[in-house]
């Protein structure tokens, strides 16, 4: 320890989760920021969200904040009212668990699990019951049928998603996300050690199915038919306005950073950079680094999600069950033999 | 051991609480829904024990996939709002009785067991201890059971398909 700095558990527990509830928002209003207002302006020539505010239209996002929270706080009158007022937190609380695990640097990271990877994933499937919970509690069929479809696709790229994580598990010998970190730090590739050996190389098939399910998880274009605006209005969040479409939209873009850190950790070595491995550089470093493969990862996300159109129903259930999970058990063969044989 | 014993007070009288209604509720999906916060509640419970994985993996199957399935099933064939009347039974008085043997049982079969543990004197279990007592040890009744789900699985491809 550099510095003697000795803060008692509760006041550190409070820090942290303070940190980690402000990461939420941010990286949100980043993501919406670069990616849905700024990239997908250029590539799909929206010319609007450029003007507000002069400068590449940067009042754009604050002009739709301000929107948000002065919208009235719509309830239909026929709606499960708790349960609809549940829902968006269920969601919310789902994104935020995720975060616990994601480390940023040696030291900078909220809980070291053991089983860091399998919590991530475990603490990644309650979104759905919010899903779910606002679908029905909307007391609309075309929630009701947005969030039925959600659900049906969160179940079916969950498999694929644990599958392909299982991958980095076995060529890292640990579940924990600081230990993958670490063993990729450790690593070398053909005997150059210079830059570690990010699973990118060895876990290319699996990186690409983790993208996929992450797509899929994120309910993005072209994996968005829970949301259809051409058949279902908005799906699930069709009723909700206000503050609590904002929560939503929140987690969605939370989410979605949170996967992008996972991939950037699980295939990209994390926080790793090749200068300093230990001591307070690398753990000054170390958000630095993840920022950056986080935004390279999330681009890749956003930028499938701005290219390619919609799928069908069934070609989206198709996709996960009979190319992506059989692809993915395949890799975890082919890296088990590796493992044993090498 | 203050802060373990308090938290396990929080999660008892959340958990029976939420058991509680969701006995009592009269409409079936917010029933669901208080049976996700019992089983979370029992999440809670093995993070007390130190039981790190068996946690996670009550998240993930039970409340991730059992309570998710529930729903979904429940909402693909019927799901009011509101309150719904028949969502009851004649069988109150068989069921209390069920509901006091087992605990009677249960209760029983845990105080003979770990009547004279005290709370916080186990060691904690390393996931990695977990795995390879399932695949050293035990490996025989994991393969049994992997091969019963499989029958399982099978025979529901076989019913549901009859073609």
């Amino acid at each position: 320890m550099m510095f003697a700095l000795e803060i008692p558990y509760w006041e550190l527990t409070i820090i942290k989760t303070v940190i980690v509830l402000s990461i939420i928002p941010a990286g949100a209003v980043v993501l919406g920021y670069v990616f849905l207002l700024k990239m997908m302006a250029h590539m799909q020539s929206r010319m609007g969200p450029m003007e507000p505010g002069g400068f590449h239209g940067w009042f754009q996002l604050i002009g739709d904040g301000i929107k948000f929270i002065q919208k009235e706080d719509i309830i239909p009158g026929e709606a499960d009212r708790r349960v609809f007022a549940l829902a968006p937190l269920v969601v919310l609380i789902s994104t935020f668990l995720l975060y616990v695990v994601v480390p940023t640097g040696p030291r900078l990271v909220v809980q070291n699990l053991d089983v860091g990877i399998f919590y991530a994933l475990a603490v990644s499937s309650l979104g759905v019951i919010g899903v779910l919970m606002a679908g029905w509690a909307s007391a609309n069929k075309f929630a009701l049928l947005g969030s039925l479809r959600a659900a049906g696709q969160l179940i079916a790229y969950e498999l694929p998603l644990v599958l392909a994580v299982v991958g980095v598990v076995i060529q890292a010998n640990t579940m924990s996300l600081q230990g993958i970190v670490h063993a990729q730090a450790d690593g070398s590739i053909f005997g150059f050690s210079g830059l570690g050996n990010p699973f990118f190389f060895t876990q290319i098939v699996g990186f690409g199915i983790f993208l996929a399910a992450a797509q899929a998880e994120l309910t993005q274009t072209p994996f968005d038919m829970p949301v259809a605006e051409s058949e279902l209005v908005a799906g699930y969040m069709t009723e909700y306005s206000g503050f609590r479409f904002l929560f939503f939209f929140m987690a969605e873009f939370g989410t979605a950073l949170a996967l992008s850190a996972i991939a950037a950790t699980l295939y990209f070595g994390g926080w790793y950079q090749p200068l300093f491995k230990t001591g307070i550089m690398a753990d000054l470093l170390g958000p630095v680094v993840l920022g950056i493969k986080v935004m390279l990862i999330a681009f890749l996300i956003f930028w499938i999600r701005f290219t390619f159109p919609r799928f069908r129903e069934d070609q989206l259930q198709s996709f996960a069950w009979k190319i992506l999970i059989p692809l993915s058990l395949v890799n975890i063969m082919v890296t088990a033999i590796f493992k044993v044989v090498l | 051991m203050v802060a373990q014993n308090v938290v396990f007070g929080i999660l008892a009288v959340a958990m029976v609480a939420a058991a509680f209604r969701l006995v009592t509720t009269q409409n079936v999906v917010r029933a669901a829904l208080f049976l996700a916060i019992v089983l979370a509640g029992a999440a809670g419970l093995y993070i007390l024990l130190a039981a790190e994985f068996v946690a996670w993996v009550q998240v993930l199957v039970y409340i991730g996939a059992v309570v998710v399935l529930l729903l979904f099933g429940v909402m693909l064939t019927r799901a009011p709002i509101g309150r719904d009347a028949d969502l009851d039974n004649d069988q109150r008085i068989l069921g209390a009785l069920v509901a006091l043997f087992l605990f009677g049982a249960l209760g029983a079969v845990l105080l003979d067991a770990f009547g004279s543990d005290k709370f916080g004197d186990f060691a904690i279990r390393r996931t990695a201890e977990v795995s390879d007592s399932i695949f050293g040890a035990y490996v025989v009744p994991f393969e049994v059971s992997s091969v019963l789900l499989l029958a399982a699985l099978v025979g529901a491809v076989a019913l549901a398909r009859r073609d």
